[in-house]
């Protein structure tokens, strides 16, 4: 049950709220479930009825628990005076940080309109000169690799294959889509059970984010990713060992250049048991990593992972997306990753401040595009597995960013979203409702982790049928043929730089 | 003529067989990793590791490495709690990364990043170990006779019976304990005047959990933010004494117990950020 106080004081300059719930009073049956499962304490029983009484954040949870869906949510149409440039956001933070004179944090991705260029993009079809395939009686392959496919065939002049460098360990997925590093920490332990449970069904990865990896989570170890970020935390020879993959992350797309920090409140017994640290202290991850200054540090830290895990298993490394992102993966991958994670600014995070989040860092789109052509030109693409993440929201943004260049995308909010998530931006408060950004174990035992896990294959399938779909359309029958093939998209957006930039041709251009 | 590929990787490091540098003993093995191939270079790490851990599944409990020089990534993740692991020369950067259990004893120098991320075990130096020594540490323990560099003990943690220690015998330099979350780091001053500072700046910087004990003058200009300096307690001398005094066994060495020149370094909070942030989503 959740404790409710009975009254809250708004201060006379603070901001108003943005949302209300009201109910329906002639269908309300009194049930009072909607008061108990608002974690976020919007609504009170008062003199036999149903009230709000402010701090409704939209989660919908009350909406979908009604019984006779006697509830909506408002937007509260506001009361400020309309101004485009000052606008209510603008207005609402200075109202913010006047009162508490603090950094504004937030949670998932930047909700900034600032334009998408994935909606800009049109993909090609085939049509006479190149026949379509139909993927329900043909085979169309979207099993993708992840390694560092080192080796290098040639043939010989008896006519044999050979091979002369040993390819590295690789890591087989059935589908093109890695589910992101979601750490126990930022959700709950029955959202990361669902998204491994998820993964193992599937036959993909799934990153475990900072923090270690739970010990009842070791029956999916061989779908996991496990991560090295700057804090280490819960980081030791047999986390390395026992994963599928192991990922250093220097950067995040929510927050690039930014550490983590996992406030104390949220380090429940089960939270200091996995990253290893004392409960209740703040769980800080360093801004850089302290052993890496510059790439050749970095090639340190791969090579002494590649040291720990025996060369048994692909090492990358996750960065953000920033402006020079095309030699900082040159640099990466000449240090000897095997993968490179791209994520691009639009990333979702637990928290992060707003400042960061809203104003730094590169589309993805663009960035897969740059890292793909300058991977190329320098003749090291064909080296390393190359992940793009950063609001992957369907299945027609997971093939744009393939035929941009990425070998696989990461997705996060997508899932989190099929688990019940409504991207109401308050991860970072640790009371979601719907018992996924959360430790609460009055919140977390909302989500079942069976049922999560079972949307989250079923969301993942359908992206990869729809992906057949549009292979079978292009005449391609692998989706490995898919990567890095800008001619089959074109740009419809009102910026041509862009599409020079990103190598795509503008739409009525033909093949030349 | 070495071949490079693109980044310096050489190529083909097993130009010669191995096996023939190590050399078994009464009691132990030895691996001479200064042996050199037909062209004059030096065994690789990759092929020098590998052996190192060969040698531990075959359950040998005392190696010793002879003759290093610079390789890196010695015992990364070794985690037999019985082996002694013996290192005559130079180690280069990342000795015993993520070690656990493991006692290994350098009779030289250690380079950078000694004990990256360790969760058990002992590495004990004779001599200096240099940069971000013991980074991200969570438990075991690591005797310094000499100086360490910049940035050592950086983000060192404790969790639950793991503490990770650290002994200095020198002084260390900038960053000592930046981010600390946890464990003790001793600095002892030794063959250093007493009116001199063993430290340098930016000491403690966010740190916001274990201490710092430092044997000399340190001026308030060097703590790092969230650092607070006091004098050492009686509450922190069963700690000290057991540390000096392994210390001392160890290196065969005497350090005072003039408890009027030291110091504790400690957090502010181990909650730093508390109303840094303004969780109102607006």
């Amino acid at each position: 049950m959740v404790q409710h106080t009975s009254s809250k004081r708004r201060m006379e300059l603070e901001a108003p709220d943005r949302f209300r719930p009201v109910v329906d009073h002639e269908l309300c049956r009194k049930c009072k479930k909607c008061v108990s499962e608002c974690s976020f304490r919007a609504l009170e029983f008062v003199d036999g009825t149903v009230k709000s009484i402010g701090g409704c954040v939209a989660c919908g949870r009350c909406i979908n628990i009604c019984p006779v869906q006697c509830i909506e949510v408002r937007q509260i149409q506001s009361m400020f005076p309309p101004h485009a440039n000052f606008n209510e956001h603008v207005r609402r933070g200075i109202m913010s940080q006047a009162t508490t004179g603090g950094v504004l944090l937030t949670s998932c991705g930047t909700d900034i309109p600032y334009p998408v260029m994935f909606d800009e993009l049109l993909l090609d079809a085939a049509q006479v000169t190149n026949p379509a395939i139909d993927p329900l009686r043909e085979t169309v392959e979207t099993a993708t690799f992840v390694g560092g496919r080192k080796g290098m065939l040639e043939v010989k002049e008896n006519g044999r294959l050979y091979m002369e460098k040993d390819p590295g360990p690789m890591v087989a997925m059935d589908m093109p889509i890695m589910i992101g590093h979601i750490s126990l920490g930022s959700v709950s332990y029955n959202a990361q059970k669902a998204l491994f449970a998820a993964a193992k069904e599937l036959n993909i990865l799934a990153g475990s984010g900072e923090g270690g990896l739970h010990k009842d989570f070791n029956v999916y170890s061989q779908n996991v990713v496990s991560e090295v970020a700057s804090g280490r935390f819960g980081v030791t020879g047999e986390y390395l060992k026992r994963t599928a993959a192991v990922e250093i992350k220097i950067g995040q797309g929510a927050k690039p250049g930014h550490g983590g920090h996992l406030p104390g409140e949220k380090v429940s017994a089960l939270i200091s048991q996995t990253r290893m640290i004392p409960l209740g202290t703040d769980a800080l991850s360093p801004y850089p990593h302290h052993d890496i200054y510059s790439i050749e540090d970095l090639q340190q830290l791969i090579s002494v992972v590649k040291e720990a895990t025996e060369y048994k298993v692909p090492i990358g490394v996750k960065i953000a997306a920033v402006h020079n992102v095309g030699a900082i993966a040159s640099g990466i991958v000449r240090a000897g990753a095997d993968f490179i994670t791209i994520d691009g600014f639009r990333g979702g995070t637990g928290s992060t401040p707003r400042i960061i989040r809203d104003h730094v860092g590169l589309p993805i789109e663009v960035a897969i595009s740059v890292v793909d052509q300058r991977l190329t030109k320098e003749g090291l693409r064909n080296r390393v597995t190359v992940f793009a993440g950063g609001s992957i929201r369907s299945s027609a943004d997971m093939i744009k960013a393939i035929a941009l260049g990425a070998d696989a995308v990461m997705v996060c909010t997508a899932a989190l979203v099929a688990m019940g998530c409504r991207v109401c931006q308050q991860c970072h408060r640790g009371v979601c409702s719907w018992g996924i950004a959360t430790q609460r174990e009055e919140l977390v035992s909302r989500l079942d982790p069976e049922v999560g896990a079972a949307r989250v294959v079923r969301l993942f399938r359908s992206w990869n049928e729809e992906l057949k779909e549009i292979l079978g359309a292009m005449g391609i029958d692998s989706v490995e043929s898919l990567v890095g093939n800008r001619d089959r998209l074109r740009y419809f957006g009102p910026n041509s730089k862009i599409a020079e930039i990103m190598g795509v041709k503008h739409v009525g251009e033909g093949w030349g | 003529m070495t071949a490079f590929d693109v980044w310096g990787e050489r190529k083909k490091v097993e130009a010669f067989d191995p096996m023939t540098a190590i050399e078994r003993k009464e009691g132990c093995v030895v691996i001479h990793a200064d042996r050199r191939d037909e062209d004059g270079r030096l065994i690789h790490y990759k092929v020098l590791n590998q052996l190192v851990r060969q040698i531990m599944l075959e359950g040998e409990r005392h190696i010793v490495l002879d003759g290093v020089m610079g390789h890196r990534y010695i015992a990364s993740t070794a985690n037999r709690k019985d082996l002694y692991l013996e290192i005559h020369g130079t180690p280069g950067n990342n000795l015993g990364a993520f070690l656990d259990g493991p006692t290994i004893e350098v009779y030289g120098n250690a380079q950078d990043l000694t004990g990256n991320t360790m969760n058990s075990g002992k590495i004990i130096v004779h001599g200096n170990a240099w940069d971000v020594t013991g980074l991200a540490a969570r438990g075991g323990t690591l005797l310094i006779k000499g100086n360490t560099g910049y940035r050592v003990g950086i983000h060192m943690k404790e969790y639950g019976g793991t503490k990770p220690a650290m002994v200095i015998g020198g002084t260390s330099k900038d960053y000592l304990g930046e981010y600390m979350a946890g464990g003790t780091i001793v600095v002892l001053n030794q063959g250093g005047q007493i009116d001199r500072s063993p430290v340098g700046m930016h000491l403690g910087a966010g740190i916001h959990g274990g201490r710092i004990f430092i044997r000399g003058k340190v001026e308030k200009h060097q703590l790092g933010p969230g650092a607070v300096m006091n004098q050492v307690s009686g509450e922190d001398a069963p700690e000290l004494e057991a540390l000096i005094s392994q210390f001392e066994q160890t290196f065969n060495t005497r350090v005072p117990r003039d408890w009027e020149s030291w110091v504790r370094i400690s957090p502010a909070s181990s909650r730093p950020f508390s109303g840094h942030y303004d969780p109102t989503s607006v």
